[in-house]
């Protein structure tokens, strides 16, 4: 086999210049799409992480019916105690969850005495929250990073709109699940800068004021927000729960409990799939970049070399020693363009980590771009990249091992 | 028992509707060890008639058996594999692996075709090297040596996976006749030393004299065999 490749390696190098483009083009493919994962990967693994770790966190637990209704935060449909306890124990069973946090969610009117807005408000255990959602202290460009009872941190839409400071006290109303309305005073303790750009109406209180302002006996919940400690482990987390908290049934036997991950929450979902789409057409580019080259590399080489071939066949080689020998040539090309293509990406991945390219993301400016590629990715790329010149060869390959030697050594 | 026996065998090729007799009933034997020409002007079926015989061609009827074996009964890898066991080939134009040494042409037989142990190659490679004196040259590629040398190399490689036969299709045509005389006794001197036996066909009345037999064709037809004193065949 070793002989084989070195006669494979040295009919490669017959047409150094041939050689040479061919493995070039492979070559530019490979960069191209490693560095595309690579700073795709980059801008979507940053858009998520913004996402769930500012706002939504990477799962989300509700009460059946909850999410269809959300725009109403609906009180209706909160999850009772008892349930929440029960939600509680299943969560601590599951050691990759890093962190949850509950939430009162309910839609209340803002005034300052002066105006009066509409407002959602998220009451929250602020330490709770904060390890769901590491990134919402950064989101709080004003005024103290923490929500003590009593404070509330406002939307910039809101916080600018209503022309409030920090220290300012506010009033907010609220009308709870029996329809009765109630009002409490809050001091303003911060803006707080939406995640997804201008129109974010949330506001945070301590969750202890949320169920006192609904006039909730129990502390009933809209939601609990997960982090896990491994975003990779989504969907695993997410069936583990599913099934878990599929057995919470109600009266009728139907399932009392929801479990949604970021994806079904965010229509950021949306662009994080368009990326994939990207990717893939970007990958089928590269298959069709590698195939037709090698394909035609190949076929010239079988047409140039057809005396050889009557040659070899007359003396003796057997048809299958011959198509190993251009399906080689073919391997050897993909592998030497996986190999340069790779080693030529970590290098440009490399210098763009250390350039520190910005970008924007909805109203986060100067995000450092940080493209990173695994090594499963990279193996995956140059095992396509393999199998493609592989199967790109066979079809000539094929053809010079079913010459007839008489024919190929008339051949002029 | 002869190494060759052609009993009536002929050759049509077909051309759209005309078909052309380019083997006319051809009976011979040759035998082991026998430096055979055949020789006849262009379009006689000389190289027709060692294309049967090396197994690279059918017979269209008639019956031809080399090594014993009858040849027309072989498949497209049986007559591979008969090749490689049985048979060297010494082409006009050499037909050299231009992206190998000389010493790596005369390996391939040994290499891809008969599998032998590397020290067994080495030991065969270098001693036919030596033969035709090319030992010297062993580390050059094809286009780094003259017409001559190439033939040489070629005879080399031909010998080297020690065949029954080797078949030489107007080995000298691209050579002087200096060379050419050298070539020829190269091969005569191997079948001596080695016992294989050579068949050649040529044009050139030069060479011929060194042939133990000489099969004379005309238009498919043997049409004259002469034999040198100790000649090893039958027409």
């Amino acid at each position: 086999m070793l002989d084989l490749f070195r006669i494979a390696i040295r009919n490669l190098m017959r047409y150094k210049r041939r050689t040479i483009l061919t493995a070039s083009l492979i070559t530019i493919g490979v960069v191209f799409v490693l560095v595309f994962i690579s700073v795709s990967g980059s801008f979507k693994a940053m858009m998520i992480g913004q996402i769930t770790d500012s706002m939504l966190g990477h799962i989300q637990i509700h009460k059946k019916g909850y999410v269809s209704s959300i725009d109403n935060l609906p009180l209706t449909l909160n999850i009772k105690p008892a349930a929440v306890k029960r939600i509680e124990e299943v969560i601590g069973q599951i050691p990759e969850i890093e962190s949850h946090s509950k939430r009162i969610k309910f839609g209340g009117m803002f005034s300052t005495f002066v105006e009066t807005t509409t407002i959602r408000l998220n009451g929250v255990y602020p330490e709770d929250e904060f390890r769901a959602v590491p990134l919402l202290p950064s989101r709080i460009i004003q005024g103290k990073k923490g929500l003590a009872r009593g404070e509330i941190l406002l939307p910039d839409l809101i916080f600018k709109g209503m022309n409030v400071n920090v220290g300012d006290s506010i009033v907010v109303v609220a009308t709870n699940e029996d329809g009765s309305v109630n009002g409490r005073q809050f001091t303003v303790s911060g803006m707080i800068e939406s995640a997804t750009g201008p129109g974010g109406r949330d506001g945070y209180i301590h969750i202890e004021d949320a169920a006192e302002i609904l006039r909730m006996e129990e502390q009933e919940i809209s939601e609990i927000a997960l982090k896990l400690h491994d975003f990779n482990k989504l969907h695993e987390i997410y069936s583990m729960l599913q099934d878990k908290l599929g057995e919470e049934k109600n009266q009728q036997g139907k399932p009392v409990l929801e479990v949604h991950t970021w994806e079904s929450l965010s229509p950021f979902f949306n662009i994080a799939r368009m990326i994939d789409i990207m990717t893939f057409f970007i990958k089928l580019m590269l298959i069709a970049i590698v195939l037709i080259s090698i394909m035609n590399v190949m076929i010239m080489a079988v047409y140039e070399r057809i005396r050889e071939i009557g040659t070899i066949a007359a003396i003796g080689t057997m048809p299958e020693k011959i198509l190993s020998l251009f399906v080689l040539e073919g391997f050897s090309l993909g592998v030497f363009g996986a190999i340069v293509g790779n080693l030529i990406g970590m290098g440009i991945i490399l210098i763009l980590n250390v350039s520190k390219i910005t970008f924007d993301f909805g109203r986060q400016t100067g995000l450092i771009l940080s493209p990173s590629i695994s090594g499963k990715e990279m193996l995956m790329i140059s095992v396509i990249v393999i199998v493609v010149a592989v199967i790109a060869s066979l079809q000539p390959a094929y053809k010079a091992s079913c010459m007839e030697p008489i024919k190929a050594l008339r051949h002029t | 028992m002869s190494l060759i026996i052609s009993e009536d065998i002929r050759k049509n090729y077909s051309a759209g509707e005309i078909t052309v007799e380019a083997l006319k009933g051809l009976n011979f034997t040759v035998e082991p060890a026998a430096f055979v020409s055949f020789i006849g002007p262009s379009g006689s079926g000389k190289t027709t008639l060692l294309n049967l015989i090396g197994c690279l061609d059918k017979p269209t009827s008639g019956r031809l058996t080399v090594a014993g074996a009858e040849v027309s009964r072989l498949d497209r890898r049986q007559s591979a594999l008969f090749r490689g066991m049985n048979l060297g080939f010494v082409f006009q134009d050499f037909n050299l692996i231009p992206v190998l040494t000389v010493y790596e042409n005369v390996e391939y037989p040994l290499l891809m075709v008969r599998n032998v142990p590397s020290a067994e190659r080495r030991k065969r490679v270098m001693a036919l090297l030596d033969s035709v004196g090319m030992a010297d040259h062993k580390g050059k590629r094809p286009d780094q040596i003259s017409g001559g040398q190439k033939q040489r190399v070629a005879i080399a490689r031909a010998l080297v996976s020690d065949p029954k036969l080797v078949l030489a299709d107007e080995p000298t045509a691209n050579l002087d006749h200096e060379t050419a005389y050298m070539v020829i006794n190269s091969m005569k001197r191997l079948r001596d030393e080695l016992g294989t036996t050579f068949i050649f066909s040529t044009h050139d009345p030069k060479i011929v004299g060194e042939a133990e037999i000489i099969f004379t064709l005309e238009d498919g037809r043997i049409v004259d065999t002469r034999k040198a004193k100790g000649g090893k065949g039958d027409a």
